[in-house]
């Protein structure tokens, strides 16, 4: 490296640093509602990657009628466009929980299957809805560029922003499940269902919020995705590898894990990638993973209670 | 006054003698037709087998369309040797196997008498031995890596050696670039051409690569790739990204402060389709290199964008490979016409030396190896998604196994 002076260094590790960061939050933001509805529930969701490009198309849908109606209002849709994608994604989710998974909460493997075939449904109704090209919203240019710290050092502003996204939900999630009464509903149902019944918690109520909460974190997630790439009909299948990813290392019933294994995966992702090629870092990262879970098979953080 | 009247007449003779001598030249179906194709007295069935579903209907749409659209056409024009072409459309639905099924279906239950379709290499390759068996004719649209030849193919997209060469030769001479930087999704295309993009900068343009990457695809973080780039600051980025990979290549690039102003970057795998996607915006300024592009003015491709938009809609556009879609019916035509028959092997052997010259990319020939001779041209991006053109090379022969880039 003695061809670079120190200061391109400093800036590069800066810039590495915060690629990590970015890719970090973008993980988390995945994993997030994956981990309340497969930790917590144990609902295999394979449709929570659809509930994300769910989330993107109505930004997109926004993005389309600011346009059309209200180009003044173009600078701002952006944060309202993604409150409307939790709303939207949560009122399916809750909508879905009804119809199918609480029929099936006892038959968790039926969940997959069901789950999978909402997961087509959804994909092709995108794709006849909107097409089968990928589309891309227009953002309003506070969210476009870099913040030039000095020559060479750019941080971009997309990242930026999903960063401080991912920290917000992450931080309100984390509010909702150990400091309010919801939440310690819910956790009481996830460590025994049986006597949660029994104290008079309405444990099929909870079960419908948890889900749709899980299903309106994607949407979120979905919508922040769309200031760093593309909306498909099948965006939500790539999605939905690095979700499980993440949640399956973290130990699937703890939100704290779930940062954990995001924060460590994506670190040696980055890093990987940085001092290898692109697809060997990938492989590399996944072969840490394997390793890791091969040792901790139970994840980074595993529930240290009996489930019922 | 008299005398241009009389000389009217006499052109209006000539005519119906002519489209006489062509309705009594239409051949009799036991003529052209000895191999039991599924050709009748006024009908010619012919098989589309692109993927209309899967991840791969984002870019097969186009070909589709600009297929469909050239059947039309020559269909008003009184169709092939008298016969209407009717149109047989499979779904490929992006899965390998399903393609080399449903071309069998094509060729072995409906006998169609040719086959327009395919866009990845991996489909090409899934289908190449149903077509050599059953002896079917497949016009391939995709530019793609060459290393193959078929007599039962005919590629309207360039090889790797047409579409690479000249593009590097034109940024060396341009951008007195000497150090570029390879980019590319993971998979055999950007794979092969990285390849022969690499020997041509060493060995011909005495440049180097300091580096090479690919990604897999549908990847979507490409922050340590755009640090190591700004750390080795190369004269070019040269890239074959392909699918949503390019939406957030190109994003991510623009928004690490990685613009056309301080980098150039040459890329062989985005088309106005592609910018559809990524925003003219991310691109301003970076170049394509390409045989095609929907700005290009000459009077057919002024026709060619109007009937296509007047077909598909206003803000509809035409990238490389819908454009390549578009010859396959024209060749086919023509290759039958020269053959007076739909027989494929006479198809085949009257196949090279077929010239066009109402194509929208201007003059093309087929090659004796099922290639077309073809230009190259370099795009420079603009803002509304549509290429200024910079370059356009001589005709380059293809040469789908070149020497010294293996």
């Amino acid at each position: 490296m003695g061809e670079y002076t120190s200061e391109e260094l400093q800036s590069i590790f800066i810039m590495q640093s915060f690629s990590g960061l970015s890719l970090f939050s973008v993980l988390l933001l995945m994993g997030l509602g994956l981990a309340l509805i497969f930790g917590q529930m144990g609902v295999i969701n394979m449709a929570h990657g659809e509930f994300m490009a769910l989330g993107a198309y109505t930004v997109y849908l926004c993005s389309s009628l600011t346009e059309k109606f209200a180009p003044a209002f173009g600078p701002y849709y952006f944060v309202a466009a993604i409150a409307l994608a939790f709303v939207i994604c949560a009122a399916l989710g809750a909508l879905v929980e009804w119809l199918m998974i609480r029929h099936l909460y006892h038959r968790p493997l039926d969940t997959l299957l069901a789950t999978w075939g909402l997961s087509l449904i959804l994909q092709q109704s995108y794709r006849s809805i909107f097409g089968a090209r990928e589309v891309t919203p227009t953002l309003p240019d506070w969210l476009m560029g870099s913040y030039n710290v000095k020559e060479g050092l750019d941080i971009p502003i997309n990242g930026m922003f999903v960063l401080g996204l991912s920290i917000v939900v992450t931080i309100t999630l984390m509010t909702f499940m150990y400091r309010s009464a919801f939440g310690l509903r819910l956790r009481a149902t996830v460590q025994n269902r049986k006597m949660s019944d029994a104290v008079g918690i309405n444990t099929g109520k909870v079960d419908r919020l948890a889900f749709s909460l899980g299903c309106g974190i994607a949407g979120i997630a979905g919508a922040a995705f769309t200031t760093i790439g593309s909306t498909g009909p099948d965006s939500g299948s790539r999605y939905i590898v690095d979700a499980f990813l993440v949640v399956v290392s973290g130990g699937t019933a703890s939100l704290l894990g779930c940062v954990a294994s995001a924060f460590g995966i994506a670190q040696a992702q980055s890093i990987l990638e940085f001092f290898l090629e692109g697809t060997k870092g990938k492989v590399a990262t996944l072969l840490v993973i394997v390793i890791a879970l091969m040792i901790r098979p139970q994840g980074l953080f595993p529930s240290k209670v009996r489930g019922n | 006054m008299k005398i241009k009247s009389i000389s009217n007449h006499f052109l209006k003779v000539a005519c119906l003698a002519l489209a006489t001598a062509t309705a009594q030249a239409k051949p009799t179906t036991a003529e052209c037709n000895t191999t039991g194709l599924a050709v009748t007295d006024d009908t010619v069935t012919v098989g589309q087998l692109h993927s209309a579903t899967g991840t791969m209907a984002i870019s097969e749409t186009g070909s589709i369309q600009a297929e469909q659209l050239a059947i039309d056409q020559i269909n008003a024009m009184g169709g092939v040797l008298g016969r209407q072409i009717k149109v047989i459309k499979e779904d490929g639905a992006s899965d390998w196997p399903t393609f080399a099924e449903k071309a069998k279906k094509l060729l072995v239950s409906d006998k169609v008498g040719t086959v327009f379709g395919c866009w990845t290499s991996a489909s090409r390759k899934a289908v190449l031995p149903v077509f050599e068996k059953e002896n079917g004719m497949l016009y391939y649209p995709t530019f793609y890596e060459g290393l193959e030849q078929s007599k039962n193919v005919i590629y309207t997209g360039q090889e790797a050696t047409q579409q690479i060469l000249a593009g590097l030769d034109w940024i060396a001479k341009e951008k007195k670039a000497k150090t570029f930087y390879l980019v590319g999704s993971d998979y055999i295309w950007p794979r092969t051409s990285m390849k022969i993009a690499r020997k041509h900068i060493e060995n011909v343009l005495k440049g180097s690569v300091v580096g090479e990457e690919f990604y897999a695809l549908g990847s979507t973080s490409f922050g340590s790739l755009i640090n190591k780039i700004k750390l080795k600051k190369p004269d070019v980025i040269y890239t074959a990204v392909v699918g949503g990979s390019n939406v957030s290549f190109y994003k991510q690039l623009s928004a690490a402060g990685i613009n056309s102003a301080k980098q150039t970057l040459l890329t062989i795998s985005v088309t106005e389709d592609e910018v559809l996607g990524i925003g003219g915006e991310n691109l301003d300024g970076f170049y394509s290199c390409m045989k095609y592009f929907q700005s290009q003015d000459n009077p057919n491709n002024a026709a060619f964008v109007k009937a296509f938009k007047e077909k598909y809609g206003p803000g509809s556009v035409i990238g490389d490979v819908t454009q390549a879609g578009y010859l396959g019916p024209w060749l086919w035509k023509a290759a039958v016409e020269k053959a007076n028959s739909f027989d494929i092997d006479k198809i085949a052997a009257a196949s090279p030396g077929i010239e066009l010259t109402n194509a929208p990319e201007g003059y093309v020939k087929v090659h004796a190896n099922h290639h077309l001779w073809s230009k190259a041209r370099i795009g420079q991006w603009q803002k509304d998604g549509q290429a200024k053109i910079l370059f356009e090379s001589e005709l380059i022969e293809p040469d789908p196994f070149p020497k010294g880039y293996q």
